[in-house]
């Protein structure tokens, strides 16, 4: 496999875009990727769309030739990757796959969605695509209520208030102040969280994700283009896996790990040739305050039932012992579904660059993002390695 | 754009499974699943048996959908569960005949047919099994 | 009428949904004296039942006492003035909830409250005949009371199903006879595309439900040669409390006969399902040996009576499923928005 490095980076704010469609906010990131790269369009030679709903959300489907159109370089090779809310994620698998492979020597990947255009039940609607239409949908649960019956098992079987779980929110906020991209950029107080309405009993609606429009995108090269790039920082994707698990909860044994967490997890840091203790910080998919604790788990920092510690005591802070969510995570950041993914490695690739501002940790040269699409269905881990 | 998820054919497909509770149970690996197909999620065996699954079960965990997709608004708040059936199986459904307050973790529930949503007022209606407290206990 | 083969049943069962609300409630909110109304309270169906789903839960109580395979059942029919399609059988629908099918003959019919009666006349000749081998016949209605009218304070919800073949040890009863009277009377109606029916008031007593009844019951009686007093039990359609006690008294029946049969004080009319509910309660208790009139009326007009003989099987198998009692007990009252919400009688477009 050849090396692939990530040589470009850029991104819109997430927000309620109401003047922005989904064509323009992926044309927008991808330009700021390219500038940032330094590259010109013709460079590219294929683009990978992360999207999960623009279909039913839009009616527009075929996302690879409408940007290539929409960029002005038709002819390259383009499609969509789907993988519901780990598109992104998956989706720089793809393009990580296809530079790693020889095939291709510079690569455009860019994570969208636009989810504000639609009333909250349709949202929900297309959000539960996520899981199984036939069996689960049909039942009326909702995205979110899904991850209340893991919230509430959680908090039964480890005896964990809420309290402790929503702090995760609070962490995600604080850091989300720094992030010109990110959609809240206050802090929140765990009160304000706590009395926030229902929204799938016990999920209340400050621990969820917010609904966002947003675009991500990132730049592969190999080796030989890097050469002709001059770049003075150069992030390496050293390790890109994905795994998937059963697509509903009721199949698994226990519902309270993603267990595809685990084995992305082992076969990226296996890849990159490094251990868990070489990793210096995590974004992880905090769709909710739940997984958020959940994923700090799955990924061996902390025992199973007691993720929300690192919380509390402050482990999860750009100086603690596991830097997580650094850049405000989904809750803060924003969460535009099938584009969370890129910004997640975005955010790291800023880290591992030294452009963090308040947010930086200090000696970064290794971090990871932890994509998951559904509850757990599949799970993606990208990880990058400072080389210079 | 209005994301209603309506087929008729599909109501069709999948009414026996949704009528009767109808799983499989692998005989190579000896477990339970719902609903029935022939390969078993877990050991991959091609020849899961269907079974008509037992009615009685216990929930697992559950939630109250307060934010429901397109469909299902005008039933808003109702309760979602899992719940493990007598021989080991888990499903998700809906609880009914039950106030909100009332549930638990662990209680014991049965299976009902009823009523789960309607393609629209003019549309066809589509039932499953939801789950409500033992009516005798 | 008497059949050439005699014919018993095999198994029965009931349904009653969970909420109810208090007539004094209705009387509230339409500004009506407490005191003044037809029954203490009315069965209520959940946002999630209909007609079709209740019949289903009464057609898997028969199923257990019956003890007979699904597949063995070879005919369906519904009797019912609320199913929830106006084209498009409910019959269908509970067979493949029950497993029956599809070698099946099945049916909706309609005749006000009187239709399940007639389902069940209707399966006893094809028992009889050799048709088939088991038949089930189902009444079940979730009544549409129109807001503020005299019939909302009774209009119910609950359904009832009985599965009938040749009379053997293995029948829980079996039927003497049965008498069915007919005639074009206009007493309550609901026109193609309306909500809810009209009645005519006054016009629905003497000329429609106690001549429909009296004349069917005291036919049955003069054909089987029998008289009130051979019988233990007596079961009438019961819109209201006032009604079935006084037709009682018309036909020469006592309080003790008709108490067992007579639930509509405490869950209403449940129209087609009203005097199989009322039947299923006497099974649950009655005595093997014991008699039992059952005489159904439904309007437009006409009633059907049947004479049935309790055997000794249904003292074991009764126990087999929830009983009608069961259901009664379990109740969840609700005020008057909630039941408006649940009966869909709030605009929402």
């Amino acid at each position: 496999m050849e090396k692939v490095y990530v040589v470009g980076g850029g991104a819109t704010k997430i927000d309620e875009h109401w003047d922005l469609s989904l064509r323009d906010l992926m044309v927008q990131a991808s330009e700021r990727a390219i500038n940032d790269a330094g590259i010109e369009k013709r460079d590219i030679e294929a683009i990978y769309v992360g999207n999960m709903s623009s279909g039913p959300l839009q009616g527009q489907e075929h996302l690879g030739s409408l940007i290539s159109t929409w960029l002005g370089i038709p002819g390259v090779s383009a499609y969509k990757v789907e993988a519901a809310c780990a598109s992104g994620g998956v989706a720089l698998h793809s393009a990580f796959t296809s530079v790693a492979s020889g095939l291709y020597d510079c690569v455009l990947v860019v994570g969208v969605e636009k989810m504000s255009d639609a009333i909250t039940s349709d949202l929900t609607s297309a959000l539960i695509m996520a899981d199984d239409q036939e069996y689960v949908a049909f039942t009326g649960a909702s995205f979110v209520g899904l991850n209340a019956l893991v919230y509430r098992a959680y908090m039964e079987r480890y005896h964990v208030k809420q309290e402790d779980i929503a702090l995760f929110a609070v962490h995600d906020h604080k850091y989300g102040v720094n992030n010109p991209y990110a959609q809240f950029r206050k802090e929140i107080k765990l009160e304000t969280i706590l009395s926030s309405p229902l929204v799938a009993d016990p999920i209340r609606l400050f621990e969820c994700a917010p609904v966002g429009d947003g675009a991500a995108a990132l730049i592969l090269c190999n080796e030989k283009k890097v050469r002709t790039l001059k770049h003075g920082s150069l992030i390496e994707l050293a390790g890109s896996a994905v795994a998937t698990d059963a697509l509903s909860i009721n199949y698994r044994e226990d519902i309270l790990t993603l267990k595809a967490t685990r084995v992305a997890f082992e076969k990226a840091l296996k890849m990159a040739r490094i251990e868990r203790k070489d990793v210096d910080l995590i974004e992880v998919h905090d769709a909710f305050t739940i997984l958020g604790v959940i994923h700090l788990e799955d990924l061996g920092y902390a025992r199973k039932g007691e993720g929300w510690r690192l919380v509390k005591e402050g482990e999860i802070e750009i100086d603690g012992k596991i830097p997580t969510n650094t850049m405000g995570g989904l809750k803060a950041r924003g969460h535009p579904v099938g584009a969370t993914g890129i910004y997640q490695v975005l955010e790291v690739l800023m880290q591992l660059r030294g452009e963090a501002g308040k947010n930086q940790v200090s000696e970064a040269e290794i971090g990871l993002a932890q994509n998951v699409g559904g509850l757990g269905g599949t799970v993606t881990v990208n990880l990058l390695r400072k080389v210079r | 754009m209005s994301v209603k998820v309506r087929s008729v054919p599909r109501v069709w497909r999948e009414r026996k499974i949704k009528y009767r509770l109808i799983g499989g149970k692998c005989p190579n690996c000896g477990k339970s699943f719902y609903p029935y197909r022939d390969n078993c999620p877990y050991c991959g065996f091609k020849g899961a048996k269907e079974v008509e699954l037992p009615r009685e079960g216990k929930v697992i965990t559950y939630t109250v959908i307060r934010a429901p997709p397109a469909d299902f608004t005008q039933y808003a708040p109702y309760p979602i569960a899992l719940v493990e059936l007598k021989d080991g199986t888990r499903v998700i459904a809906q609880l009914t005949d039950v106030n909100i307050e009332d549930i638990r973790t662990g209680m014991s529930v049965e299976a009902v047919f009823r009523k789960y949503r309607e393609q629209g007022e003019d549309g066809i209606i589509e039932y499953g099994m939801k789950f409500r407290p033992l009516l005798k206990s | 009428m008497k059949t050439n083969n005699e014919v018993g049943i095999a198994g029965y069962g009931a349904y009653v949904p969970l909420y109810r609300i208090r007539d004094e409630e209705i009387a509230r909110v339409w500004g009506r004296e407490r005191s003044r109304v037809p029954i203490i309270e009315k069965s209520v169906p959940g946002m999630d039942e209909d007609s079709l789903t209740m019949a289903v839960e009464a057609g898997l109580n028969a199923l257990r006492r019956a003890e007979i395979e699904a597949n063995r059942i070879g005919v369906v029919f519904v009797g019912s003035e609320s199913p929830p399609y106006a084209v498009k059988p409910s019959a269908t629908v509970i067979a493949e909830a029950l497993g029956i099918g599809p070698k099946i003959v099945a049916v909706d019919m309609e005749f006000a409250c009187r239709a399940g009666t007639t389902a069940m006349q209707s399966v006893i000749g094809m028992v009889s005949s050799g048709m088939i081998e088991a038949g089930m016949a189902i009444g079940t209605d979730t009544a549409q009371g129109r807001p503020s009218d005299e019939l909302e304070y009774t209009a119910a919800a609950g359904a009832a199903a009985f599965i009938l073949i040749r009379k053997s040890k293995k029948t829980l009863a079996f039927f003497e006879g049965s008498y069915s009277y007919v005639t074009d009377t206009p007493d309550f109606w609901r026109r193609e595309g309306e909500r809810f029916p009209h009645h005519a008031f006054r016009f629905t007593g003497k000329p429609a439900y106690f001549r429909h009844i009296y004349e069917a019951s005291k036919g049955l009686m003069e054909e089987l040669g029998l008289k009130p007093s051979d019988f233990d039990h007596v079961v009438f359609h019961q819109p209201n409390v006032k009604f079935p006690l006084e037709m009682a008294k018309m036909l020469g029946f006592d309080k003790e006969q008709i108490e067992l049969g007579l639930l509509s004080g405490e869950i209403g009319n449940t129209y087609a399902a009203a005097s199989l509910i009322g039947f299923a309660n006497v099974l649950d208790h009655a005595k093997p040996g014991e008699r039992i009139l059952v005489a159904s009326f439904g309007s437009g007009a006409g009633s059907d009576a049947f004479s049935v003989v309790v055997q000794a099987a249904i003292e074991e198998r009764r126990e087999l499923a929830p009983k009608v009692r069961d259901y009664v007990m379990r109740k969840i009252n609700v005020d008057y928005s909630i039941y408006s919400r649940f009966r869909e009688n709030i605009k929402m477009r």
